[in-house]
């Protein structure tokens, strides 16, 4: 039984829709802030959380086991990392675009070996319910979460505290703000940039992994409506601090679902305006925040493109 | 004897301008054998033949008359938004929002053929090319309006502006500029057939965007090598601080150059338009912009050295279709290639300067 909820409808659907579609914006942009806090920018993880997805899926349908897929994911988008890593290392190499090079070669190795995935179906992750409590079914449907989404918001809050507490986090830190003051201290930036750039990269191929195993939930080529670009806008938004990638992430999505959701009562001009609002957002963001003279509040001294 | 002592300090004076510049040749043409010869590996792990693969690129793009046209007919477009990519980095910035551009120059063009449907052809159709240049230099210049004036870091500002770009474009196409009588795919009004760019009189259906932006690339390397504006340009994109201390006037270049490149994207959009689609919808929107990266980063951001590395990646996509069906491979292979060989390239970055070969003043041992 449907019941109808009128104007509340749109709320309800943004809520799930927001949840939904966020995840995969979570995780890509968690990867994005650890590797721009070690002061190296990564613009090719929209190639990662890509070949992320088709790894993901190609291994959770031979296996099985969605979360082996999961597993394979994080692992390819760690390669992917690694190679990023080890190229920017080398002197006069540009990041920005080398990021753009490898976004291009993991789209072609997605698509190259993906092609004869697009027909199989591969499990899917489970989702928990949170809406037992209610009786209507529109809320139960918007209150099915993904397992990944709560991992998501556990590793927000871990990283914001890694940043503050651990020496781990503190290292980054360094090596982000000044290599001279890293190396001062005994640091390698190179080495901490190449784990934290692995490690970022491993967090987009979750976020591909969700993509296609659970939200839609099937490989195409189509799968990234640009999630990984975006990862760099979002990082900013968020002045590079993990828990504001949470909220970021869910503005991101909620904005997503608005579009969809005004479908449902019937309103249905205005759906690409609302779906590149956050774009406007961020740049305005951006505009308001940035000055000629120095960098960023918030943004890592080594990185390039607040320099 | 005077003559032959003259002689001698010639030649050397020679080598050391001429061999520095085939330094910016070879190390980009080694990088793309390096790349090809990494991605004919990539192919043996697959048990394919990378002679048979290049055998038939070579068939498929640059073979026969028909497959020249099928391969210039693509060079047009990536020409525009390599140009976009080339002008703003002579002066360190990367914009890498050529896309969006593309998009709406085209859109502009639609619609002010639609407006002026009732005017002669010719002036139609160099009203649609203004309106293209206008919107698509207003596009990319704000990037660099905002990059002076705010300090708002140009790659970022690009790519977020080329989404909403593409948003803006298909809500306009959907919406106020919808022809009714496009039902599956949202259009503008189809363009009157006056308004329609022909063919270049040269004995292949080619038209006219190869020709107008082979001379968009040859008056942007005068631009940028011949006069003084470029040499200023060259300046402020080496050190932007000594530039000011010289009192170039640097925020006028950045957004000079910024918005001459997005007026090239919005002529590949026009051309789009007006030679190939007849309106402006979703087609608009097929990656010219990102492949014009690809363009301008393997030209060394050269306009001239624009056009045969244009003609070669056109080339490579116009086989893809043949290398489908031939070698059972998946379109994306040609992908896979251009990856390969934009990362290689993109490391041959750190070659320069660095191989003894290109430092005559250092061939005699000493530092």
């Amino acid at each position: 039984m449907t019941e109808d909820l009128g104007i509340w409808a749109v709320p309800v659907a943004m809520l799930g829709g927001a949840i939904r579609v966020s995840t995969p914006f979570l995780f890509v942009s968690l990867g994005e802030c650890l590797t721009e806090r070690s002061g190296r920018i990564n613009l090719g993880l929209e190639g990662t959380l890509v070949f992320g997805a088709m790894a993901g899926y190609a291994i959770a349908f031979e296996s099985g086991s969605a979360w082996i897929g999961v597993v394979a994911a994080a692992l390819a988008g760690a390669v992917f990392g690694l190679f990023h890593g080890w190229l920017c290392r080398f002197k006069g190499v540009n990041d920005i675009a080398m990021g753009i090079a490898l976004m291009l070669l993991g789209l072609g190795l997605a698509f190259f070996f993906g092609k004869p995935y697009i027909q199989p179906v591969a499990p899917d992750l489970p989702a928990i319910s949170f809406g037992w409590w209610s009786e209507i079914p529109q809320i139960r449907a918007a209150l099915e979460v993904n397992a990944l989404f709560i991992v998501g918001i556990l590793l927000a809050f871990a990283m914001a505290w890694m940043f503050r507490n651990a020496a781990l986090g503190l290292r980054i830190r360094v090596v982000g703000d000044s290599a001279d003051a890293a190396r001062a201290i005994g640091l390698s930036p190179n080495r901490v940039r190449l784990w934290s750039t692995a490690a970022g990269g491993a967090f987009a191929g979750v976020a591909g992994a969700y993509l296609s195993l659970y939200y839609p939930g099937s490989w195409n080529e189509g799968l990234s409506s640009g999630q990984g670009l975006m990862a760099v806008a979002l990082v900013i938004f968020a002045r590079w601090n993990p828990v504001m990638c949470l909220f970021a992430a869910l503005l991101f999505g909620a904005a997503g679902a608005l579009g969809p959701a005004l479908q449902t009562v019937g309103f249905t001009s205005g759906y690409y305006l609302f779906f590149a609002a956050p774009y406007v957002l961020t740049l305005v963001l951006l505009i308001f925040t940035s000055s000629p003279g120095k960098a960023m509040e918030g943004a890592p001294g080594e990185l390039s493109i607040t320099k | 004897m005077s003559d032959v002592t003259a002689s001698r300090t010639v030649f050397p004076a020679a080598l050391s301008i001429w061999v520095p510049r085939l330094e910016a040749v070879i190390i980009p043409i080694g990088a793309l054998v390096v790349g090809l010869g990494l991605f004919a590996v990539f192919l043996l792990f697959l048990g394919r033949s990378p002679v048979d693969f290049f055998a038939l690129v070579y068939k498929a793009g640059f073979g026969t008359g028909f497959s020249w046209k099928n391969t210039l007919s693509r060079v047009a477009p990536l020409l525009f938004a390599g140009l976009c990519v080339a002008l703003p980095a002579r002066l360190g910035l990367v914009v890498i929002g050529g896309e969006g551009a593309i998009a709406l120059g085209g859109l502009a063009a639609a619609v002010m053929g639609v407006w002026s449907g009732a005017l002669p052809g010719a002036i139609g159709l160099i009203l649609m090319a203004a309106a293209a240049m206008v919107i698509g230099g207003a596009w990319i210049g704000a990037i660099g309006f905002l990059r002076i004036k705010r300090g708002v870091n140009e790659t970022i500002a690009s790519l977020l502006m080329a989404y909403i770009a593409i948003a803006l474009m298909n809500h306009l196409v959907e919406g106020a500029f919808r022809d009714p009588a496009s039902l599956n795919k949202p259009s503008t009004a189809p363009l009157p057939d006056s308004l329609r760019v022909g063919d270049m009189p040269i004995g292949i259906e080619v038209h006219w965007g190869l020709g107008i932006g082979v001379l968009c690339c040859f008056l942007c390397w005068i631009l940028l090598d011949r006069t003084t504006i470029g040499f200023a340009a060259r300046v402020a994109g080496g050190n932007i601080r000594a530039a000011q201390v010289q009192s170039l006037p640097v925020g006028k270049l950045v957004i000079g150059f910024t918005a001459l490149g997005g007026s090239m994207a919005g002529l590949a959009g026009y051309f789009e338009v007006t030679a190939t689609h007849g309106a402006a919808n979703a087609s608009l929107v097929v990656g010219y912009g990102y492949t014009g990266i690809l363009v301008a980063f393997l030209a060394r951001h050269n306009p001239i050295a624009i056009i045969p590395v244009a003609v070669l990646l056109a080339g490579f996509e116009a086989s893809s279709g043949l290398i489908q069906r031939r070698m059972d491979l998946p379109d994306a292979t040609i992908l896979v290639m251009q990856g390969i060989v934009f990362v290689v390239l993109l490391l041959s970055e750190t070659l320069y300067g660095r191989l003894r070969i290109f430092r005559p003043d250092l061939w005699g041992g000493k530092a």
